[in-house]
Order: structure tokens, then C-alpha cells, then sequence
């Protein structure tokens, strides 16, 4: 299958790693990853807040860069971007009243999964440590993002491709469905009651007695470690795709800090 | 046909307890700081989301029943000036008189009136959220007319003249102690060795309210539902004490929002199995009371009703955001949300807080009235309320639609913009090219070097203070992936190449 990665703007920039993660786990299963590079960003942030006429270039450059015949599925590891993609293109394209926009966004949303999905629901993987080698000894809790769970309905996809890792233990996180108070612009405009969601969030994950905490969101994880970082907790955050891509000859790092675990890069 | 819905054919805003008037933001932070709210709160909420979760998962329809819920209002909504005068015409003919009010002081003036020519100058109330919006008790006060609250919840609060902070359990943010003494401040011939015990405190409170009972001849209500095939009223109580105003006193005058309304009396079956649930955690609330105008010789002789617009037909007229309109009130929304069960319900300013407040409240008023325009960002998106709300109302869609009302409507209005409004700019014009971002990510070892050897930065500048108040930011990688893919990656069994770059949009 040829699989077009949609790295999303936040990976691009600040978590290179989780793509490259993406791209080797696919790889790792024969199938051929290209990256169409007009992309930039789904546009949530300027939706979100509010900005829908900036939001509006934004969301047409994403739509223009995967509209194209050149491959089978797209794939983001990000659940909150996939739902934007999803859901907001054709809502906006609709509010503005362009058809054509719209129908290309619906199309393009229909072929676009969120990692866990394509990967348990397209590519048929049940059993992680089997099918992709993945092995990481660690003592891991498991933070599932809102929009993963409510506008995708990914359900336990993500938690039970973590489960199936080698090595892993996976410990329970309290309350795990409460949301981490990130919300994009949220956190800054309602800073403390953002902050106060973070803290019990920060709390359960450390009652867990886990090393790190992962998820399918990046946005979410820079949060959540953010607050781990800022608390001084030796606990960090780390994106499902690394621990997926992690293996006995080449584990991931889990130091925290942003590092390229796949590939020549230096670190 | 005398008024309906729609005339005059400008919405009005909706007036009364409807506005926050100081910013969320600022209001959570003071309610934040109250650690006996918050463990209150927390601990409120939870039992109840849990007793939720216990009985809906009992009904194998419950999708089907959510379903069937929001279809009916969304026909109310459609159908709702032919409903409301075939409700009129069936009230009316069962004995009934309807008061039309535009407003909050057109439905005060209203029910003063139909008060004062009884010769009463006290009434008894039944717990009702459209009471509470157009500020009637306080109204009635200033007019010489004492309403009683009998909801023990509601007389709490109003012993203690505060203001309610949750829909259904209005003295949620008051622990016992607290309770036991505003009763021994408060209530006339209160046994002053009361304890704090529930079982003292709740026979404190029947005894007090006992003797109102017996001696009103006015009382004051809400409705949950109404049902135009019949011209039938409904109201949903947990206490009895509704029952005893609704049966008791000889004039019985109703304050409902027109959006209350249902088309025929088998709707009602699926609201009765949506509201008690979602709201109480029971599978059926204690008390139901049905009544269709007067019967003679049995209960109030004098049954009127005065239906409210204040700002619905304003919401009504907003197509994104109309749906707010089918909210039976049942608070699941406000169990399950995670800045309300930190804040609580002051902070939200007006009579509706939580989820819903924060869509309901600026659609009624506009969303410029006082502070309400901080409301619909008073949320993460998480997702939650949506999921809980019986009658599936889409409020994160409402949340994010409002906040593009907000920014709308001050485009071009602004001498100088906003940290925000530049920076959104920016960012869409950065962020809607692959070679525009890819440039800047090239600054992305400025960011390293800016983040120091301990690797994170902890303090940045102007609204993203707000972000690092609790939280640092990671240094940046040397290496954005886009460069990466093209200067390093290969696929399996192919020589590095650039090869796959494709076509940029310029
Ligand atoms: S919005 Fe929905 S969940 Fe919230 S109070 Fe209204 S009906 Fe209940």
C-alpha cells in the first residue's frame, strides 16, 4: 500500500521522532511511505479559536496537498488532527460556502486515519511485539486524548497495540478519561483552570508508579510533560508510534527531551 | 391569532440573569482558589456522573432514545410558532390564560400583576431555572410580594441569599455545617439545638415549609415539559414539594421558555426516560405532576401561564446555534465537564452554567453583552458534555461557532489588535505552506539555543505566560522531519535520495 504521512505541524517541528517512528513502523510492515510536501497544518488552532477566515488558507493548502491520486491512504499520528480533518474542512469549507473545497475535504477525510486505526482496522495489527518486532522494557501508563476517543471513537486501539508490545508493562492511569485541560489555545487563555485539569492529571499518572506516560497526541504529551518537566517529575512523555517502532536492537530513547531515535541524525 | 414567536421580526435579547459581568477567566480564578468549592465539587459531581453512567448502560435503546430525543426538538424548533398556538388554543380551552412576554421585565411585570389582583403578598415557588433568569423573586421583592422557595436545595440558597451554582443541586457548592447554620440564622422558629445532621436538617426544613403550604394561596412555577396536542404542563420533581404548590394554593401561575414544548403526549414517554436518568442518576424521578388548565373543585382555580421569549427567538434565529434550544435542563453536562467541576457554577455569571451556559447565554444575549463573549471559551473541547447530553446537542460545534461570532463581530472594530489576532495572522500565513513552514522550521536550532543547557524554556512572553505559568516547553529539535525526509530518508532497499519531494505549493 502506498501510505501518504501527514506528519501534522506540531511533530514536524518540535517531535521529528514520532514521524520518523511512523514512517519505520509502516515500512516495517512492506509498505511504501510518501510525504507530500505541501503540507503544513490541519488549521484546529484557528478554528478553534475562533479565526475560522484564517483558518480557511490553512485547511485549503491541506486539502490541495492531499488531494491527489498518488496515494492509497493518508495516515497522521495524531487523533485531534485527524478529527479536524475529518470534521472541521467540510464544516468550514461549508460555513464559507465553497462547495468545491468541500467536497475535496470530504474526500480527503475519508481516506485519512489516525495511526492506531490504520494500523489495527486497515493493516490488520493485533499483536505489536509480533508483527513489528516492538519491544520496550518499560513500566508505561496511557493517557487517551479526547479527541482519539470522542470524535474518532478509537476506542481501546491505541491502548491495546501498547498492551501488545514486548516488554512492556503497562500500569492503569486513574481517570484516564478526563481530559489533560491542554484545548490548544485553552491553556493559555484560561491558564489556571487549564492548569488545575494538569494537576490532577499529573497526579494520577505519578500514582501509577510509571516510567512515562504515552498517548497519540502529541499536543496533548508536550502538556502533560510540560507539567511533569515544570513539577520536576522524573516521569515523561512519549508518542504510542515511538514505543511501536522502539525494538531490541534500536529502543527509543525515553529521556524526555526531544531526540531523533530513528535514522543517521545525530542526537 | 394574537402574538407569536417572530413578532416583532427583530429577535430580542434575551435580558436578566443571563450575563457574566466579569470574565471567566477572572471569575475562575477567584473560584479556583476556594478549596472547600472544589472538593465539594469534585466530589459532587462524580457521584452523580457515576450514578449516570450506572442506568444509562441499563437501557440497551439509550442511542436510539438520545436520538429520538433530539429529533423531536429539532421538529419543535422547525414547527415551533404553529406549536406554541395550538398549545394556546388547547390551554385556553381547558380554563387556562396565557401571558405572552417578550422579556424578562414584560414576564416580571406579568406575574407581579396576576399576584397583586389576587390580594396575596406571598407566594410559594417551585424550583424553575426560567424564574431564576428574569430575576422574579428579586422583582417581586422590590414590589412587596415574598416568594418562598420549596425546593430545600433552592431554600438554601435563598435563606443564605446566594446565588444558586448548579442547575439541579443549587446548594452543591454548601457543605451541612455551612446549612445548619444559615438555617439557625435564617429560618423563623427554627429549634435552636439543631445538629447538622441530614435527617434534623431536612425535618427543620419540612416544618418551615409545612407552614408556607398551608397558608399560600399563590404559587409560582416552572414547567419541563408542555404538550400542544393537549395543552397539558409537566413538571419534574424529586421532593413532593413541587406537587404541594401545584395542588395547594388557589392561583397557580407558570413561567416556561416557549422552547419547552412537545408536540404530543407520546414524546413525553421519551423524554421521561431521558431526563431522570441523565439528571438524577434514577431510572424515574420521584414526582411527575400533569395538569391541563383548571378542574374544577380540584386544586388551583386560576391557572395561568406566561411564555417566555427573552433572547430564545434571538438563538432560534442563529442556525449553528439553535440547537442549544432543546436542552431539557438535566445538568448531565455539567457532571461530566471538567472546568466546571473545577470552578463551579458562579464563575459562568449567569443562571446557566457549565456546557450549556456557556452557549445558552450569549446566544440569548448576543454575544457582546457584558462579558459573555469569554464564555464559550470556557472549555477544552473535550468533548464530554457532548457525549452526556441526552438530547445530543453538539456543544463543542456551538463553543468553537460562537467563538467565531466573537472574533467576527470585533474584525475591523479594533485600533489595535489583539497578541491573539496577530498571531493567528501569522500563523495562517506560515502555516497554510508546506515551503513557508519548512523555511521557518529552519529556525528551529535558534529555539535549542534560546531553550539553554537545561534543554526546556520555562518563561515566554505576553498570552503565552499563560502556557508557561504550569508548564515548560521542550527545547526544539535540530531537525524538523520535512528536512529530514528530504535530505536523509530512504526507503527499505533504496539509496538516500531527495527524490520524493514532490511539487510545493507556492
Ligand atoms: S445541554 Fe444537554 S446535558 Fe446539558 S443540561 Fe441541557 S440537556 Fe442536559
Amino acid at each position: 500500500m502506498r501510505i501518504a504521512l501527514f506528519a501534522t505541524c506540531i511533530v514536524d517541528a518540535m517531535y521529528p521522532a514520532t514521524a520518523r517512528a511512523t514512517v519505520k513502523i509502516l515500512e516495517r510492515l512492506g509498505h511504501e511511505v510518501v510525504f507530500p510536501s505541501g503540507q503544513a497544518c490541519c488549521g484546529q488552532m484557528h478554528v478553534n479559536s475562533g479565526y475560522i477566515k484564517e483558518a480557511v488558507p490553512v485547511i485549503a493548502n491541506h486539502v490541495n496537498a492531499f488531494d491527489t491520486e498518488d496515494y492509497d491512504v493518508a495516515v497522521a499520528p495524531s487523533g485531534s488532527c485527524v478529527a479536524s480533518v475529518k470534521h472541521q474542512h467540510p464544516m468550514v469549507a461549508r460555513s464559507c460556502g465553497d462547495k468545491d473545497l468541500e467536497t475535496r475535504a470530504t474526500a480527503v477525510g475519508a481516506k485519512t486515519y489516525e495511526l492506531s486505526e490504520l494500523l489495527v482496522d486497515v493493516l490488520g495489527v493485533t499483536d505489536a511485539g509480533a508483527q513489528l518486532g516492538s519491544y520496550f522494557p518499560h513500566r508505561v501508563t496511557y493517557h487517551p486524548s479526547c479527541h482519539g476517543m470522542r470524535l474518532l471513537r478509537l476506542g481501546d486501539r491505541q491502548a491495546r497495540l501498547l498492551g501488545s508490545v514486548a516488554g512492556i508493562d503497562m500500569a492503569e492511569l486513574p481517570e484516564a478519561d478526563q481530559c489533560c485541560g491542554f484545548g490548544g489555545t485553552f491553556s493559555m487563555k484560561n491558564a489556571d483552570v487549564s492548569s488545575a485539569m494538569l494537576e490532577d492529571k499529573t497526579a494520577n499518572i505519578a500514582a501509577t508508579g510509571a516510567s512515562l506516560c504515552a498517548g497519540g497526541d502529541a499536543s496533548c504529551l508536550m502538556h502533560i510533560g510540560g507539567g511533569l518537566s515544570r513539577q520536576g517529575s522524573d516521569v515523561t512523555t512519549l508518542h504510542l508510534a515511538e514505543i511501536l517502532a522502539s525494538t531490541l536492537e534500536e529502543p527509543a530513547s525515553v529521556t524526555g527531551e526531544v531526540r531523533v531515535t530513528t535514522g543517521k541524525a545525530t542526537r | 391569532m394574537s402574538t407569536y414567536l417572530g413578532m416583532p421580526s427583530l429577535p430580542v435579547h434575551g435580558t436578566g440573569n443571563l450575563h457574566a459581568s466579569e470574565s471567566f477567566p477572572q471569575a475562575a480564578h477567584r473560584e479556583l482558589a476556594n478549596t472547600q468549592l472544589r472538593a465539594n465539587l469534585g466530589h459532587a459531581t462524580h457521584t452523580i456522573r457515576d450514578k449516570r453512567i450506572q442506568v444509562v448502560s441499563e437501557l440497551p435503546d439509550w442511542e436510539q432514545l438520545r436520538d429520538a430525543g433530539s429529533a423531536i426538538k429539532e421538529s419543535v424548533m422547525a414547527r415551533l410558532p404553529e406549536l406554541l398556538e395550538q398549545f394556546e388554543k388547547n390551554f385556553t380551552a381547558r380554563g387556562g390564560v396565557i401571558h405572552w412576554a417578550r422579556d424578562a421585565d414584560e414576564a416580571n411585570g406579568i406575574v407581579a400583576g396576576l399576584i397583586r389582583e389576587t390580594g396575596e403578598t406571598e407566594a410559594v415557588k417551585i424550583k424553575s431555572m426560567a424564574t431564576q433568569e428574569i430575576g422574579l423573586n428579586e422583582y417581586l421583592e422590590e414590589q412587596g410580594i415574598a416568594a418562598y422557595e420549596t425546593d430545600l436545595a433552592e431554600l438554601i440558597v435563598q435563606l443564605d441569599h446566594d446565588k444558586p451554582s448548579h442547575i439541579l443541586v443549587p446548594a452543591i457548592h454548601k457543605n451541612r455545617t455551612q446549612v445548619r447554620d444559615i438555617f439557625l440564622r435564617e429560618m423563623e422558629g427554627v429549634d435552636r439545638e439543631l445538629t447538622d445532621e441530614p435527617a434534623r436538617l431536612a425535618a427543620a426544613a419540612r416544618a418551615h415549609l409545612r407552614r408556607k403550604f398551608l397558608t399560600a394561596k399563590v404559587a409560582v412555577s416552572g414547567a419541563n415539559f408542555a404538550l400542544a396536542d393537549s395543552g397539558t404542563l409537566a413538571v419534574v420533581e424529586s421532593e413532593g414539594n413541587g406537587r404541594m404548590c401545584l395542588t395547594l394554593p388557589e392561583t397557580l401561575i407558570t413561567v416556561m421558555g416557549v422552547e419547552k414544548l412537545l408536540p404530543t403526549w407520546q414524546d413525553l414517554e421519551v423524554f421521561m426516560q431521558l431526563l431522570p436518568r441523565s439528571s438524577t442518576g434514577e431510572r424515574m424521578n420521584p414526582y411527575t405532576s400533569l395538569w391541563t388548565g383548571v378542574t374544577e373543585g380540584d386544586g388551583p382555580q386560576n391557572v395561568h401561564l406566561v411564555l417566555l421569549d427573552n433572547g430564545r427567538s434571538a438563538a432560534l434565529a442563529d442556525e449553528m446555534g439553535r440547537s442549544a434550544l432543546h436542552c431539557i435542563r438535566c445538568s448531565a453536562c455539567m457532571n461530566v465537564c471538567p472546568v466546571y467541576e473545577r470552578t463551579g457554577g458562579h464563575a459562568y455569571g449567569s443562571t446557566y452554567p457549565g456546557p450549556i451556559g456557556a452557549i445558552l447565554s450569549p446566544l440569548m444575549t448576543g454575544i457582546q453583552a457584558e462579558e459573555n463573549n469569554s464564555l464559550p471559551y470556557a472549555s477544552s473541547l473535550c468533548g464530554a458534555c457532548y457525549d452526556a447530553c441526552p438530547v445530543k446537542i453538539n456543544i463543542p460545534d456551538i463553543l468553537v461557532h460562537l467563538r467565531s461570532v466573537d472574533v467576527d463581530s470585533k474584525r475591523g472594530k479594533k485600533k489595535i489588535p489583539t497578541q491573539m489576532d496577530i498571531g493567528m495572522n501569522a500563523a495562517s500565513w506560515a502555516l497554510s505552506s508546506g515551503k513557508r513552514l519548512g523555511m521557518l522550521e529552519k529556525g528551529l536550532p535558534l529555539g535549542r539555543l534560546a531553550a539553554g543547557p537545561d534543554k526546556k524554556i520555562t518563561k515566554l512572553p505576553g498570552i503565552a505566560a499563560g502556557w508557561t505559568q504550569s508548564r515548560d516547553i521542550p527545547a526544539p529539535p535540530k531537525q524538523s522531519f520535512r528536512d529530514w525526509w528530504k535530505k536523509e530518508h530512504h526507503a527499505p532497499g533504496t539509496a538516500p535520495a531527495a527524490a520524493h519531494d514532490q511539487e510545493d505549493q507556492p
